[in-house]
């Protein structure tokens, strides 16, 4: 057995394990169902309520997912415009830096109050909260350029667009990988969070439903339906990262020799 | 065109012609880094020409802006006072054509060998024009015909990290030359390899210009590089630098590696050694 595959099997059975402790210890303990359901009850829940449960998922995947898009386009135009330039660079940066520290949870009332309750807030939201990573790395990957490499192409008399496109984009673009992983899991949490608080639709909503009617199941039904997801979208994002930077994690001499 | 005729020295520069501009020409060139107190001058006036068709290597101790009058010329830098005119026109045009090799190998990490060979092709008039339609017909051949004459035919598709120090610069070599620059500039390109590397691509590197004869300007520490591969050589002072001297190699080309234990070789770096042991020392 290889490394990787021992290690793959281990963290396969740390899971199982964390459950069947679960499971077992609400068992062992006599652990009322209101309070913290067993893993199995909860499977049972997910199973039977599937059918209602499904349009809810589709609806926070598409919140999230659409949300994602939108700060991903905003994300990459503005790191390009603040990494490019080191003035802009230096400039935008108190700004981002505040923005940035607001805590995502206070613009939901905001985008609330503006859009009412629904899609839009949960969508704004997951926009809002992943912009600024993928900022900040766009912004990075191209300020650490080597300059060497930049010198490469401007002795062939390359435009600054050409050395962008050719250079600083595919330079930066592990750095933009790494924080799609980062975004697409925030994005995540800003939808949901916003469908917890103002949305009759989404898991958010669900679990915020369930919980007023004492569904403790239900309720723990949709925490696992998330951790799902969030797993799957980060899966997603990480193999992506793997095919299109492989470049920067193999060798360790490769950009300047 | 022979090569046993010594190249002109920039002293007596008397164009061959009227009609041919020179490849290259500083006219009183000066790189000042800086301003006021803490002003640094990299480079002092300086005059230097060359025609179409030299190789002129720049010898001299370090620091001493050798590095800086390729900078200039391929257009990095500005020259703080003075001209510096590529085939009659100013280095701030855009139309000249350069090839440029560094120490440093730097290929991008994220393309193959051949992308990476490809890409004067993409950004140099008029090669771009086409370049959607010829990057897999004839820029392909081209990049592997040059890629063949280095002995890298089998790598086009291998990518930096598989490459060893020597075969990079190889690559390197190929990329410097593939949009039939004009004036190709070498940085110590040979700086960092292991003596029987460098040995390796001296000869790969003659073979290389002999058969298409561009205007070739190397800046090395080697001298025995200096004099192997050049027709003609200039030493520079410490800095701020200067050319103090500027002499013919005549030797015919192609060259025997076997010359550079010669006797007349030998002399001839000695005299190069202590030319430029005094200007280290004044």
């Amino acid at each position: 057995m290889t490394d990787s595959q021992r290690i793959r099997v281990l963290s396969t059975s740390l899971i199982i394990g964390f459950f069947l402790t679960w499971e077992v210890l609400c068992i062992i303990l006599n652990v009322s169902d209101l309070i913290l359901p067993r893993p199995s009850e909860i499977l049972v829940t997910m199973w039977t309520r599937f059918p209602v449960l499904w349009p809810h998922i589709l609806q926070t995947l598409y919140s999230t997912l659409f949300g994602f898009s939108l700060g991903v386009i905003i994300g990459v135009a503005l790191g390009v415009i603040v990494g490019t330039s080191k003035i802009a660079y230096a400039v935008a940066y108190p700004l981002l830096v505040g923005f940035s520290s607001i805590p995502k949870v206070a613009v939901v009332p905001i985008f609330v109050l503006w859009f009412g309750s629904g899609t839009t807030p949960a969508v704004l939201t997951a926009m809002v909260i992943c912009v600024f990573p993928i900022v900040v790395n766009i912004a990075t990957g191209l300020a650490t350029t080597e300059p060497e490499l930049e010198d490469v192409l401007k002795t062939l008399g390359a435009s600054k667009s050409e050395i962008l496109w050719n250079v600083g984009l595919p330079r930066a673009m592990p750095y933009f990988f790494a924080s799609l992983k980062v975004a697409i899991t925030l994005s995540f949490v800003g939808a949901v969070l916003s469908e917890t608080v103002a949305s009759n639709m989404g898991i958010g909503n669900v679990m915020m439903t369930a919980s007023s009617n004492f569904q403790v199941s239900l309720v723990f039904a949709g925490l696992i339906i998330l951790a799902l997801m969030g797993v799957a979208l980060y899966a997603v994002f990480s193999f992506l990262e793997r095919r299109v930077t492989g470049w920067a994690t193999r060798g360790n001499d490769i950009a300047v020799t | 065109m022979s090569a046993n005729i010594p190249a002109p020295t920039a002293q007596q520069a008397k164009p061959a012609g009227v009609h041919s501009r020179p490849a290259l020409e500083l006219q009183d060139a000066s790189v000042v880094f800086g301003s006021g107190d803490t002003a640094v001058t990299a480079l002092s006036p300086t005059n230097l020409k060359m025609e179409r068709g030299d190789f002129l290597a720049l010898v001299g101790p370090s620091g001493c802006g050798k590095s800086t009058i390729l900078k200039l010329v391929s257009n990095l830098i500005q020259p703080s006072s003075g001209l510096v005119l590529v085939g009659g026109k100013e280095a701030k045009a855009k139309e000249l054509r350069i090839g440029m090799a560094f120490q440093n190998p730097t290929m991008l990490p994220w393309l193959t060998i051949e992308q990476n060979i490809l890409m004067p092709l993409k950004i140099v008039a008029p090669f771009k024009h086409t370049y959607r339609q010829d990057k897999k017909g004839a820029f392909r051949d081209r990049v592997h015909a040059l890629l063949a004459q280095v002995g890298l035919k089998d790598f086009a598709n291998h990518y930096p990290w598989q490459l060893s120090g020597g075969m990079l610069q190889r690559s390197n070599l190929c990329r410097a030359l593939v949009h039939e620059p004009d004036l190709l500039l070498l940085d110590e390109p040979f700086g960092a390899l292991d003596q029987f590397t460098r040995e390796e691509l001296w000869q790969i590197m003659q073979t290389l210009y002999l058969d298409r004869k561009p205007t070739v300007l190397l800046v090395t520490h080697d001298l025995r590089e200096a004099g192997y591969l050049a027709n003609r050589i200039c030493v520079m002072s410490a800095r701020p630098g200067r050319i103090i001297s500027d002499e013919p190699v005549n030797i015919p080309q192609p060259r025997d590696i076997g010359i550079i234990y010669s006797p007349e070789f030998v002399e001839m770096t000695q005299g190069l050694r202590e030319l430029i042991a005094q200007v280290r020392s004044a």
